[in-house]
């Protein structure tokens, strides 16, 4: 029998918070409870003065796996993911071939098998992510697929996305998400539109063309029914659509990322390419409207967008190089540091959102993701410690690529231990 | 000063008149019979141009050339970038050859910062994207003082047209309001900057309302594609409202000046007569232009001592 003991932490789940070790045999919680001893040949991981809650969720990371394994692949980007804290991520469809194909979703889901995380796949909303036919929804859901989404594109033509809701009813728990950018209204367009994509002359993607998307799928999602989930939702007034549209009942959850809740468009004033994505970095009302909406539970979770880009990539002007941030290993991290630390919002909050909340949202806490800390529940576990200060170093970071925005930053709080299925993944902050 | 990447590279109303100034000195060398200095004698120049342009390149070189620094000229059309050389490695080729200065035009905004951020050489930015056009700007504002100066102060410029997409109009606004003067920017609203937060301007749709009362009608050039986009229906309203017909300058002070950065488009922003009338400032501002560019190589490159 194989047993690990997390010894000395404060246990943070859906049911709240206590000082407790937590005793794991054979991947399965089977204690919770103060100094317990461990037992004969027992893996003793050391969480005093750390946080123990359920392993993190991330609902939107893009490994690149097949086609950009250049960039990152499945392998690395669970690595990175671990260190994080993640025993759970969610696959963007976005590679080269799409994930609009079972053999395509099974290939993806095989490598996941030997990472360091569970990988799952979400699946294209249309074939080839062109927005006119539907994918086999049904057979990629037959794979366990939950999350469907063209993302990097929006799903543009009303019709078909009605249609895709419509379609997805027959398969519970699955979920339509949206890349909620009008295409005609950022075309062209590389930053946000504000007082800074005026001053520096660069294009921009007005907010307008997310909330009207947003307003759009809320109501398609009221007509069908469908449960309808705003991918990396970045402008105040599509929170204020989310937040009617829950308080009317429609079944709609929302998703923001570490970037959106803290940077904004000021940083693209260096014409480094590393603050660019979409939907961009927004203005501080912006900013101030989506830390509301976390706080308020308009925004049920934070998931991180992690889009690597190998250097050259990024060693480009601000126009020409592509969109996307790293994130999977720092999200925690950056969320601790400016929203925690500074009483923005509440430490259980912030793991409801990381953690419970996307598990729920993508159904994986039916595979013991977010679930209590309780005995009987799978481990899959996050040991953090709050203290541990941090600088970010690109070149430090597990992912295969460079391009994150937090580069320099001073970080407080890191993970120590991550554990998957009873083992560690991460043991005292380093890859196990 | 190592780069000049944007008007705001200068601290302050001081700095750019010192430059002013000094181009004054260099003018004075473009009258002379030999109009070559030994200045930047040694130094390389490279002019890496990604965008078409005929007389932005040729002005710089003939500055450089004038400075009696060396040239060397990288034509895209003509190099590796169409064998998908990125820009990085382009930069680390030229630098590699041993430059002083990187004379940069590219359509993407903060191209020569990018440019600047890779190189130990002097960047200068010849144009990026709808950015800053910063020598454009400081031979404009040459131009005008040797007519209204040596004090701008409350002189009064219209800029009109597509504000929005052009890189003078946001290198003029900030020089012009640097050196006092007052700004209104006209044209269709499709054609005004999305957001005017931190815009020293006033914005009026119609120039009939504006023509009278300014000193100058700086008008930019308008890009039939914008058609396209939605940014005006044709050429021939375009030029009925926001074109400076002769009618509309006549309705002119007798002293309103006319500048455009060239190349213009007769007939739509700008009426013939009007372009080659005696208040047209358009040729002169190309002659400027040489010995502005003269100023700044010789600012970056320089080593302080005389012009010669």
């Amino acid at each position: 029998m194989s047993e690990v003991l997390l010894s000395g932490g404060r246990v943070v789940d859906p049911n709240g918070e206590r000082a407790a070790d937590v005793r794991v045999l054979d991947g399965v919680v089977a204690e919770v409870g103060e100094r317990l001893a461990p037992g004969a040949g027992a893996l003793v991981l050391d969480a005093s003065g750390a946080i123990v809650t359920p392993g993190l969720v991330d609902l939107q990371v893009h490994f690149r796996e097949p086609g950009r394994e250049d960039a990152e692949d499945v392998e690395s980007g669970a690595r990175a993911a671990a260190l994080g804290g993640c025993t759970a991520v969610v696959c963007m469809p976005n590679t080269e071939p799409p994930l609009d194909d079972a053999a395509v979703v099974e290939a993806v889901l095989e490598r996941g098998r030997r990472s360091a995380c569970d990988v799952r796949a979400a699946g294209c909303i249309t074939k080839g992510r062109a927005g006119r036919e539907l994918a086999p929804l049904g057979e990629l859901y037959d794979l366990g697929v939950r999350i469907f989404t063209d993302d990097g594109d929006c799903v543009a033509d009303a019709n078909v996305m009605r249609r895709a809701f419509e379609y997805a009813a027959a398969l519970p728990g699955a979920v339509l998400a949206q890349h909620a950018e009008d295409p005609a209204l950022v075309r062209g367009g590389h930053m946000n539109e504000g007082e800074w994509s005026a001053r520096l002359g660069i294009p921009g993607r007005p907010v307008e063309a997310e909330s009207t998307i947003v307003a759009r799928d809320l109501a398609l999602a009221r007509l069908t029914g469908g449960r309808y989930h705003v991918l990396h939702m970045s402008a105040a007034q599509s929170a204020h659509l989310v937040r009617e549209a829950k308080a009317q009942g429609v079944r709609v959850t929302a998703e923001c990322t570490p970037q959106h809740l803290v940077l904004t468009d000021e940083a693209c004033a260096t014409f480094d390419p590393v603050f660019k994505m979409n939907p961009p970095l927004r203005s501080r009302a912006d900013v101030d409207g989506m830390r509301a909406a976390l706080v308020d539970g308009t925004i049920d979770a934070i998931a991180t967008d992690h889009a690597p880009h190998p250097p050259e990539a990024k060693e480009q002007p601000f126009e020409e190089a592509p969109p996307g941030m790293l994130g999977v290993e720092t999200a925690l991290a950056v969320v601790w540091t400016t929203l925690v630390e500074p009483g923005v919002v509440t430490p259980e909050r912030a793991f409801a959102a990381l953690s419970w909340a996307p598990a729920r949202i993508a159904g994986l806490d039916a595979d013991g993701h977010g679930v209590p800390i309780e005995p009987g529940r799978p481990a899959n576990l996050c040991v953090f410690d709050p203290s541990h200060t941090w600088v970010v170093e690109s070149h430090a970071l597990a992912s295969k690529s460079r391009n994150s925005p937090w580069e320099g930053w001073t970080l407080t709080g890191r993970v120590r231990h991550t554990i998957l299925h009873g083992r560690p993944t991460v043991r005292d902050g380093a890859l196990a | 000063m190592k780069h000049l990447l944007s008007v705001e590279d200068f601290a302050d109303r001081a700095g750019i008149e010192a430059m002013l100034d000094l181009t004054g000195h260099f003018v004075a060398v473009s009258q002379r019979d030999i109009r070559k200095v030994p200045a930047l004698r040694g130094k390389t120049v490279v002019s890496l141009f990604y965008e078409d342009s005929t007389r932005t390149r040729l002005s710089f070189e003939t500055a450089a050339k004038r400075l009696s620094a060396d040239v060397m000229t990288f034509s895209v059309s003509s190099s590796s970038v169409n064998k998908g050389e990125s820009l990085l490695d382009t930069v680390q080729t030229i630098e590699a050859m041993g430059v002083d200065a990187i004379v940069v035009r590219h359509s993407a905004a903060g191209a020569a910062a990018r440019v600047a951020s890779w190189s130990g050489a002097s960047v200068v930015n010849a144009g990026d994207g709808r950015h800053e056009h910063p020598t454009q700007a400081l031979l404009d504002a040459y131009t005008l003082r040797s007519h209204r100066g040596p004090s701008l102060d409350g002189c009064r410029v219209a800029i009109v047209g597509d504000v929005r997409n052009s890189r003078v109009a946001r290198s003029d606004v900030r020089m012009f309001h640097a050196l006092g003067c007052e700004i209104t920017l006209v044209g269709p609203p499709t054609m005004m900057p999305e957001r005017l937060d931190g815009w020293p301007v006033t914005v009026d749709y119609d120039l009939d309302d504006v023509c009278g009362e300014v000193d100058v009608l700086y008008m930019l050039r308008i890009q039939r594609e914008r058609i396209d986009q939605a940014l005006f229906p044709s050429v021939r309203e375009y030029a009925s409202r926001w074109g400076l017909t002769a009618a509309r300058m006549a309705r002119c002070k007798p002293d309103t000046l006319v500048m455009h950065p060239g190349p213009m488009n007769r007939g739509v922003e700008i009426a013939a007569e009007v372009a080659d009338s005696a208040r047209s400032l358009v040729t002169e501002q190309v002659a400027n232009g040489v010995a502005v560019r003269m100023a700044v190589l010789w600012t970056l490159l320089g080593s302080g001592g005389p012009i010669v």
